[in-house]
């Protein structure tokens, strides 16, 4: 773990991962709530066509702050890849964006993030854990 | 204020009836099996398209980034423009499924782009899979599963499902 650190500090490479994970649920969550607002594309789709739909998520201000914050997030995670191993980087952000989605999710979409999503939270963080190791 | 701008899409969403939630929110509804389509476009497609974007770029010489045009000229290769088309398929299905299903319903469908990952490593690459792999794809797994059982939507009271319908139309005249 410490080679991780070698070009850096823990404590830059903590304020790095934090950035990715940060913008990146800003804009996942963003995204969803733009979604929300919309309504189903699906219906969308079926009563004014293709055009209809796209033309409805490109006219959602949120949809625009979603995708600002996941390009932030994209060129985060290059800076990090730049200073940071991709063995720290990939699973940390990752599993942590997991968990901070779902906090997110509850507290500014008001889902209602039961138990049986909780556990597939941590399910996942440990999954991601593994698979990268 | 925020907080309930994102949740209800109050003062975002125009064609919203109610400002603000008056009675609890409660989760509802099983998804139709063309929902599970998407859902299942959404598992497939981001990592089928890294792939494709890894074996393009396998098949190019060193591009270095005092030449960008290689890059541009990467983009019309087959095998980068089937990944870049990948990728935006991806990125429409999860959209759509943000659009009719709650962010932490849709998560584990991403994060199961990791096992479409692994299973593709181990019976098309023939690669060797260690023993902490399979765990890691077995509790993914087992975490899509047990959120898909579940109710996929948390329904908000100027969003009941019935509402909701019933406001597309009109949403989509107004456009």
């Amino acid at each position: 773990m410490t080679g991780s650190f070698a070009a850096t500090g823990p404590l830059a490479a903590t304020g790095m991962i934090a950035a990715i994970v940060l913008t990146s649920t800003a804009g996942e969550v963003l995204t969803a709530a733009a979604m929300k607002s919309i309504g189903d594309l699906d219906v969308i789709r079926a009563h004014s066509g293709l055009p209809g739909a796209i033309r409805a998520v490109l006219s959602s201000p949120l949809f625009f702050a979603g995708v600002f914050f996941l390009a932030l997030a994209f060129f985060s995670l290059l800076f990090a890849l730049n200073h940071l191993n991709l063995s720290l980087v990939g699973p940390a952000a990752a599993s942590l964006t997991v968990i901070t989605n779902s906090v997110a999710a509850k507290l500014f979409l008001k889902e209602n993030v039961d138990r049986r999503r909780w556990t597939a939270a941590a399910l996942i963080c440990i999954g991601v854990y593994l698979l990268a190791h | 204020m925020l907080t309930r701008c994102l949740a209800t899409g109050y003062g975002v969403n125009p064609w919203s009836p109610v400002p603000w939630p008056l009675v609890p929110k409660r989760m509802s509804h099983r998804l139709k099996p063309d929902q599970y389509l998407v859902l299942l476009a959404v598992m497939v497609c981001a990592p089928l398209g890294d792939s494709c974007l890894k074996r393009g770029m396998a098949l190019l010489p060193s591009i270095s980034l005092t030449h960008p045009g290689a890059l541009i000229a990467a983009v019309f290769t087959p095998w980068i423009a089937l990944g870049i088309a990948l990728l935006i398929c991806f990125f429409a299905s999860y959209l759509t499924a943000l659009s009719w299903a709650d962010l932490t319903f849709v998560l584990p469908a991403t994060a199961f782009g990791n096992v479409v990952i692994e299973l593709i490593s181990y019976f098309w690459l023939h690669e060797h899979v260690s023993w902490q792999r399979w765990v890691g794809v077995f509790l993914i797994t087992a975490a899509v599963g047990f959120v898909a059982q579940g109710p996929s939507l948390t329904t908000h009271p100027d969003q009941l499902p019935d509402q909701r319908q019933a406001a597309i139309p009109s949403a989509t005249e107004a456009l």
